[in-house]
């Protein structure tokens, strides 16, 4: 179950658009998790949904100068290597990512915070690249699917989802993968209910999610050597 | 000589096996390469102005802006000044730019003016839609209706219906185009590899320039997601390339989601006043049906129901409302979880009237679904003792004391699945390694994989031995896949091509082992004499005997080619759903789901199940998620973006257990396509089981909790 002592205060960990694969509450604002899982009754639900993702949203008032209009310097940590690059300030990081560094296993999807295709791993929380300007992540320790594991070997979790046949067209699996290794960094012994519960923050299309909750005990059992909880 | 036919299950080392598919590693690696993520050396951005109503004509067009904004390299326009836009989404224009937000900018300074028209969006009462807009497409009648349901002594009648939903794929519509000289390569995002020439030619042609099909080069190694959205590469492919050749420059086109959930994606609605009666012992005697649907302007087909029971007496109208709405594109079965909604719905109901066990009322009346029946039979039957029907089913309404209700549904669907035409290409090294290859293409299905199996248990090689190349216009054409073709074509024309190819190299071989090719077999990596296993060379001493040229096989595959025996058409499945309903909230949970399906011979037995699950999970989503909700005071769509069109997550879905039927009476007949029948039956067992939990039914898909407690007279419906 959550651990208490995973709270930040940054903007990314309020809440709406960090959950990707997390299950703790967010100490503010709503959950994404909670929205989803309220599908259906959430009329006056997405009030407060919305309103969570503008916090969210919203810059970090302590030491945020004027930035732009016009593209600025940016000096990202990605996978441990700095990255200097010039955007506007209004290009999120997964734009940063995808379209300046040509690190496109990050998938653009709904580009609003709804499906976790964008999963990156930032300060080791899971967040939606895509509702992350890339100037708020600089200081940060980005972490991307292309750097999870070295050049022609492949992760625990990638290789479980391989094993587990967890991804059929493939387009929401990289976001997956990310939050499912963000979640067993924090979560080295899930159940499988608890698995069910903590990776609401990715939708998959084709419908892999079977696969998925086998490959992710799997992988938590394999990466630990001591087997998944009972 | 190696035989076409397929292996007896005794000596199949791959075939039917649980194989985990050949691209796993470089998707869930992330670096497979999407349409999405082609970013070749000056890549140019472009995004697209859309119409904002859903029927206007245009006035004006005015791009001058846009042209001189920062960053922009070319504008292409969709339509023309004097035309008309038919629903909201439609494509006007598109501006490409050095980066993907100077190309926003400049696409809002495009100034199109409209005078709006009248327009009809909403579907649900054909009464509103006036004869402008309604069109009866059929009437059919069957036997003597009227006498029929004099004979009947319990009749049921009702209204059902669904909603229009979408498709939704991962990855929108789109492609990267880059011209080289005359030649243009676009690395699209498509169901049809193959397929693309003519609508380039033409479209380009449209646009004044001069492109001939022979220098397309089409690249889709893997796609995100198609479901039957993507066999066109659609009026935004074209103008990539058009944009690309006004610039100089490669252009990405990528829908955004609004737009692609606005015009790319429609499974049409259907709904339905339906009567049906049995006699008091449950035969079926009569169904009549009024129903209707819309699929866009331009409508769509017509579904006949009742689905599957062929009732002796039927009358039946069916409606297309025409709306202005993105346009029906076939969605995984197309029509066919519609039909299978409205039928078994409705027939349920009047189980429920009759006071039978539906699956007892099913069974009584299967002689009427055909020439399947016994398949249908057993299927049930084997359903039923998986989900413990007997010991877990209860007349309607669970009288469990608390809120949360459960109950028990059931329905079964059809499909063809015949595979398609298409050709292979296997070629044997003199190294011993092999290539097979085919413009098909993987939409998650596992198309790689199957042909990799076939390929080497053809050749009697280890899955790793052969490499499979497919997603390419340079190699020989395969079909769309479209109608669960995909499986049944590629299997039959990989199992030409490679069985053609192994007898070459046999021929070859066949005097340094002092016999003729007929005695010979590839097995076990070796090239061997029947029946004496002693007489044998490794496959690589075998091919290094060919000389210096590759041994090459090209294999035609569908029913038209040599291979027609190897496959067939015609499925059928059995589902049933359990689910939990919490009656203060009218929220309903999948909680299990068993679905059996025959298929014919099943190539890969975990992607096949992985098919299943897929389905499974995609029906749960309409069941109880999806709905395109469109407002008739405006004329727009309300939920074109993910937090509002709905998909479930990973604990909306409960468990799924998958059966495939493989006696030999399955079996014999050969591959069948395996991707749509399975997602035909889960809104219509999922509705099934939650009018048994609470007693009474839930017209409408999806089973929202307003919708649940309008149905229990616990409240207004939204």
């Amino acid at each position: 179950m959550p651990d208490q002592d995973e709270r930040h205060d940054s903007p990314e960990s309020e809440g709406s658009d960090g959950e990707a694969g997390s299950d703790q509450k967010p100490s503010k604002g709503f959950s994404r998790r909670q929205f989803i899982k309220g599908t259906g009754l959430a009329v006056s639900a997405s009030v407060f949904a919305t309103e969570g993702l503008l916090k969210a949203a919203a810059p970090d008032q302590a030491g945020a100068g004027v930035e732009g209009p016009g593209a600025v310097k940016v000096q990202l940590r990605i996978n441990g290597q700095l990255r200097q690059l010039q955007v506007e300030p209004r290009v999120t990081l997964l734009d940063a990512l995808r379209n300046r560094l040509d690190m496109t296993g990050a998938k653009k999807v709904c580009d609003r915070a709804s499906c976790g295709a964008c999963t990156v791993i930032l300060d080791g929380r899971p967040v939606y690249s895509c509702t992350v300007l890339a100037i708020d992540a600089q200081g940060k320790s980005i972490e991307t699917i292309e750097g999870l594991a070295p050049k022609g070997t492949l992760h625990p979790v990638s290789q479980a989802f391989v094993d587990n046949d967890a991804q059929q067209c493939g387009f929401c699996t990289p976001g997956f993968v990310m939050a499912v290794k963000a979640y067993l960094d924090k979560h080295p012994h899930p159940t499988a209910d608890e698995v069910k519960a903590s990776l609401n923050g990715n939708l998959c299309r084709c419908g892999t999610y079977m696969g998925v909750r086998q490959a992710v005990l799997e992988a938590a059992t394999k990466m630990t050597r001591k087997g998944g909880r009972a | 000589m190696a035989d076409l036919q397929w292996p007896p299950a005794a000596n199949r080392h791959l075939i039917g096996k649980s194989i985990s598919r050949i691209d796993g590693p470089w998707k869930s690696s992330g670096t497979a390469k999407y349409s999405y993520d082609m970013n070749p050396p000056g890549l140019l951005y472009a995004k697209m102005v859309t119409s904002p109503y859903a029927h206007a004509k245009i006035t004006a067009i005015d791009t001058s802006a846009a042209e001189h904004a920062p960053g922009v390299h070319a504008v292409h326009l969709f339509t023309a000044v004097g035309k008309e836009v038919t629903c909201e989404g439609q494509e006007v224009a598109a501006v490409a730019a050095d980066t993907e937000e100077q190309a926003e900018d400049a696409a809002r300074l495009v100034r199109v003016e409209y005078d709006e028209l009248p327009y009809l969006v909403a579907d649900t009462d054909p009464t509103h839609a006036g004869a402008g807009n309604f069109r009866q497409n059929s009437e059919e009648t069957q036997g003597n209706p009227t006498q029929g349901f004099q004979q009947a002594e319990v009749v049921s009648e009702g209204e059902y219906g669904l909603p229009v939903i979408t498709h939704c794929c991962m990855e929108s519509h789109g492609s990267v185009a880059q011209w080289d000289g005359d030649k243009l390569n676009v690395w699209l995002s498509t169901q049809n590899v193959s397929g693309q020439g003519g609508e380039y030619a033409q479209g380009l042609s449209n646009a004044g320039i001069n492109f001939s099909a022979s220098n397309l080069h089409v690249d889709c190694q893997v796609m995100g997601g198609g479901f039957g959205s993507k066999f066109s590469a659609d009026t935004w492919g074209v103008a990539a390339a058009v944009l690309a050749k006004k610039a100089g420059r490669p252009v990405k086109l990528m829908l955004d989601r609004n737009v692609e959930l606005l015009v790319a994606g429609c499974r049409p609605s259907m709904h339905g006043k339906i009567r049906v009666g049995a006699k008091r012992d449950g035969t079926l005697v009569a169904w009549e049906s009024q129903s209707w649907g819309t699929g866009g302007v331009r409508g769509f087909g017509v579904p006949p129901i009742p689905y599957i029971f062929d009732i002796p007496n039927y009358s039946r109208t069916h409606a297309n409302v025409l709306t202005n709405i993105g346009a029906a594109r076939a969605w995984r079965a197309p029509n066919h979880p519609q039909m299978c909604y409205l039928t078994m719905t409705a027939l349920e109901d009047l189980a429920a009237k009759l006071g039978m066990d539906p699956l007892d009322f099913f069974l009584k009346n299967i002689a009427l679904t055909g020439e399947r029946a016994d398949y249908y039979k057993q299927e049930l039957q084997q359903a039923a003792e998986m989900i413990g029907w007997k010991q877990k089913w209860h007349p309607r309404g669970d009288k469990t004391p608390g809120s949360i209700k459960r109950g028990l549904g059931l329905s079964i669907h059809t499909w063809g699945g015949a595979g398609h035409q298409g050709f292979c290409r296997t070629t044997i090294h003199p190294d011993g390694s092999v290539e097979v290859a085919t413009g098909s293409q993987d939409l998650g299905t596992g198309t790689r994989t199957v042909i990799g199996i076939v390929a080497a248990e053809t050749l009697g090689l280890p899955l790793e031995g052969v490499q499979v190349e497919i997603g390419d216009t340079k190699y020989p054409p395969d079909g769309a896949s479209g109608g669960s073709s995909t499986v049944g074509g590629v299997t039959s024309s990989t199992r030409v091509a490679a069985t053609d190819a192994l007898n070459q190299l046999l021929a070859k071989v066949a005097p340094s082992l002092g016999t003729t090719p007929d005695k010979l077999e590839a097995a076990q990596g070796q090239i061997r004499v029947i029946g004496d296993p002693s007489k044998a060379i490794s496959w690589k001493q075998a091919c290094a005997k060919m000389g210096a040229t590759p041994i090459v096989a090209q294999g035609q595959g569908g029913s038209r080619g040599p291979g027609r025996a190897l496959i067939s058409a015609g499925v059928g499945g059995a589902q049933m759903a359990e689910v939990s309903v919490d009656v203060d909230t009218g929220v309903v949970r999948m909680e299990k789901m068993v679905a059996v399906q025959d298929c014919g011979l099943v190539i890969d037995s975990k992607t096949a199940e992985s098919q299943v699950f897929g389905a499974c999970i995609m029906g749960t989503c309409y069941a109880l998620h999806e709905e395109k909700i469109m407002d008739q005071q405006t004329g727009t769509c309300l939920n074109p973006n993910m937090e509002f069109y709905k998909l479930g997550g990973i604990d909306d879905i409960g468990d799924i257990v998958v059966h495939f039927m493989t006696d030999p009476m399955y079996e014999n007949r050969g591959v069948i396509g395996l991707g749509e029948p399975p997602v035909v039956s889960p809104g219509a067992a999922i509705s099934n089981a939650v009018a048994n939990a609470i007693g009474v039914r839930v017209p409408e898909l999806p089973m929202t909790p307003d919708r649940v407690l309008a149905a229990l007279g616990k409240g207004g419906q939204a």
